[in-house]
């Protein structure tokens, strides 16, 4: 059923998909990087991410400043969702991971899955169980490429994640705070001890990882048109297993493991079968974990937790 | 003191079969499905308790070995097997499914396997879910025309809510009459040491692997038995019931009510499996609607409250006594 002329349609869904997949697996790579869990409540951000640009998307279009605009609309939308997505991010941290640092391994594992559930109904219960259509911003323009075809929208979603990847990449590697980032991650008693107030680094470390997760839920809306509240699970498996894929804790690898993921889960429901599609993911995961714990660019050794 | 422990477990155990009787005789039918569904869930918490509670590895897959269990059961009845030469078939190939997934993975720690045995779990859904030729897909087993035959026991048909509730209840009994002896073994104290230092177990001349994937693998044969009576209960098995949320509630009611500690994990089932029922009677009307938020949120402040578990494991006194 597949031949040749489909590789480059969907290379391209596979990098825009594997860009959305690497913004959220930052937010999971950072926070296993500092705290080593999995903050399994991540996926809920994305969703709600997703209802916040919504939100901010329908009222802001009622202004016909803001429609006639859409540099400046964009912008507002994306910075204020990022705001409110980050602030959940590191609420959810505050009460529902601080009090339980001190416990077993499993603890904050239940604490983020009773998160998880909350944050699903409520966005069940107060806005709806159906799914609901995301307004289409700007006209999806197709652009011939030699012999790609690309879209506005894709290329918009690729350009959007390189830069806040670049960003992130910038802000741990050359400011201070993002150097206490990464002294807490390689090791966070140490870091205290040199002086760096460990809370509020974890802070904003979930406040960053959520704001990228919902940059991520608004570009999920932009692509394919529609968001539910179950949306979540997926993408956060998915880029779970991209952040594992690079190497757990591991900025860069979680980045190179969602393009990688995306292109390879697009490419296999191509030319092997769509109805396994997120098999594929898991068989990766799976091959990965057994023959490289670390992940490809992780340096972590397996054994430290 | 140990006697009396048991005594205790007997009588909670004819306890509760009485109250199922008097539930069936008061015709609430319903109660007494919700009481065998949590004898379901006992089981596979059972299961994965020995993995989680004694060995320390974590687990987020388990679901899928129930699955396996169920469906062959599903699939061999239709071929005309009965339960009794079902049961053991299905526990040998729930158990050869686990350990050639164990086998490779014993090396991995922590997350890392939980990880993979989620992945493991994920996948196990999707073929049940994709492949028509075997699973019949979404729409479940078995297919028009087949039929999951009924239990029979001594010529006795197992048909009605309560008699499969004793079938449950009955096998509840076993596994933690089977847990118990597993647990005072040698076996069972080469799992907590694994659990409480892998090096030192090491060192004391376990073989870590060997045992883990010892633990493993004979944790699906809890797994298996719920399965099999799930599917002749029910009397029918499609993949929604086997969702990575079932494989999560699972880690949830073991973790808390208790790791380790059989009373721990039965309160710990009564727990989930009750709450959302509970809060579905009292609550009443509209407000049903919420009882999952509601629940979520208790989760959150259960493990806050009672990190350790409701009931927590005593065994590091025990073991000083032995």
């Amino acid at each position: 059923m597949a031949n040749s002329a489909i590789i480059f349609p969907e290379l391209v869904n596979g990098i825009t998909l594997g860009a959305i997949y690497a913004l959220i697996s930052l937010g999971y790579t950072m926070v296993y990087g500092v705290l080593l869990m999995i903050n399994f409540a991540h996926s809920e951000i994305v969703m709600a991410g997703a209802f916040f640009g919504l939100f901010l998307l329908s009222f802001f279009l009622k202004f016909t400043f803001f429609q006639n605009n859409l540099l400046l609309l964009l912008t507002s939308v994306f910075l204020l969702s990022m705001c409110v997505s980050g602030i959940l991010g590191a609420a959810i941290e505050r009460l529902a991971y601080r009090p339980l640092r001190k416990t077993n391994r499993l603890m904050p594992l239940i604490s983020a899955i009773g998160v998880s559930l909350f944050l699903q109904n409520l966005f069940m219960l107060t806005l709806s169980p159906e799914a609901k259509p995301y307004p289409s911003v700007f006209p999806a323009v197709n652009f011939q490429l030699g012999a790609v075809t690309i879209n506005s929208i894709q290329i918009f979603i690729i350009i959007i994640s390189i830069l806040f990847m670049v960003a992130l990449e910038y802000f741990v590697n050359r400011t201070k705070l993002g150097v206490a980032i990464k002294a807490a991650s390689s090791d966070i008693e140490t870091a205290k001890l040199m002086g760096i107030n460990t809370n509020s680094i974890i802070s904003l470390v979930f406040f960053i990882g959520a704001a990228l997760g919902g940059v991520a839920g608004i570009l999920v809306g932009m692509y394919y048109g529609s968001i539910k509240y179950n949306m979540g699970f997926t993408y956060g498996i998915k880029a779970f297993t991209a952040a594992v894929l690079g190497g757990i804790g591991n900025i860069p690898g979680a980045m190179l493991g969602g393009f990688m993921l995306g292109i390879l889960e697009s490419l296999g429901a191509a030319y092997i079968s769509s109805a396994y599609k997120d098999v594929f993911a898991f068989i990766i995961l799976i091959l990965v974990l057994i023959f490289k714990p670390t992940g490809l660019l992780g340096e972590r050794a397996q054994d430290k937790c | 003191m140990l006697k009396k422990a048991k005594l205790l477990e007997i009588f909670f155990i004819v306890i509760i079969a009485l109250a199922a009787y008097l539930l069936h005789l008061k015709q609430e039918f319903y109660l007494v499905h919700i009481l065998s569904l949590a004898g379901i869930y006992v089981l596979l918490a059972l299961g994965l308790n020995m993995v989680i509670g004694y060995t320390g590895l974590l687990d987020l897959g388990f679901i899928a070995f129930y699955a396996i269990g169920a469906y062959s059961a599903a699939l061999l009845s239709s071929k005309g097997f009965s339960f009794w030469a079902i049961l053991p078939t299905s526990i040998l190939i729930t158990c050869a499914f686990r350990f050639l997934l164990g086998k490779p993975l014993m090396r991995l720690r922590g997350d890392y396997l939980a990880i993979v045995t989620l992945g493991f779990g994920e996948i196990t859904r999707l073929i049940l879910n994709n492949w028509d030729a075997l699973t019949n897909g979404p729409k479940g087993l078995p297919r028009v025309g087949e039929t999951i035959r009924p239990i029979t026991l001594f010529s006795f048909h197992l048909n009605s809510e309560i008699s499969y509730f004793y079938l449950i209840l009955f096998f509840v009994a076993a596994s933690i009459f089977a847990i118990r002896r597993i647990e005072r073994s040698k076996i069972g104290r080469a799992f907590v040491a694994i659990r409480e230092d892998e090096i030192a177990a090491e060192a004391m001349g376990i073989n870590t692997s060997y045992i883990k994937l010892l633990s493993f693998t004979i944790s699906a044969v809890f797994a298996a038995i719920a399965g099999v009576i799930y599917a002749h209960w029910i009397g029918f098995v499609s993949p929604e019931s086997f969702s990575f949320w079932e494989s999560v509630f699972l880690v949830c009611m073991v973790a808390l009510g208790g790791m380790g500690n059989i009373l721990g994990i039965i309160f710990g089932v009564t727990l989930l499996v009750g709450l959302p029922e509970f809060l579905r009677i009292t609550l009443g009307g509209e407000f049903v609607l919420y009882r999952m938020l509601l629940f979520g949120l208790l989760m959150v402040i259960m493990t806050i409250l009672r990190p350790q578990g409701i009931i927590p494991e005593k065994r590091m006194a025990l073991e000083l006594k032995d």
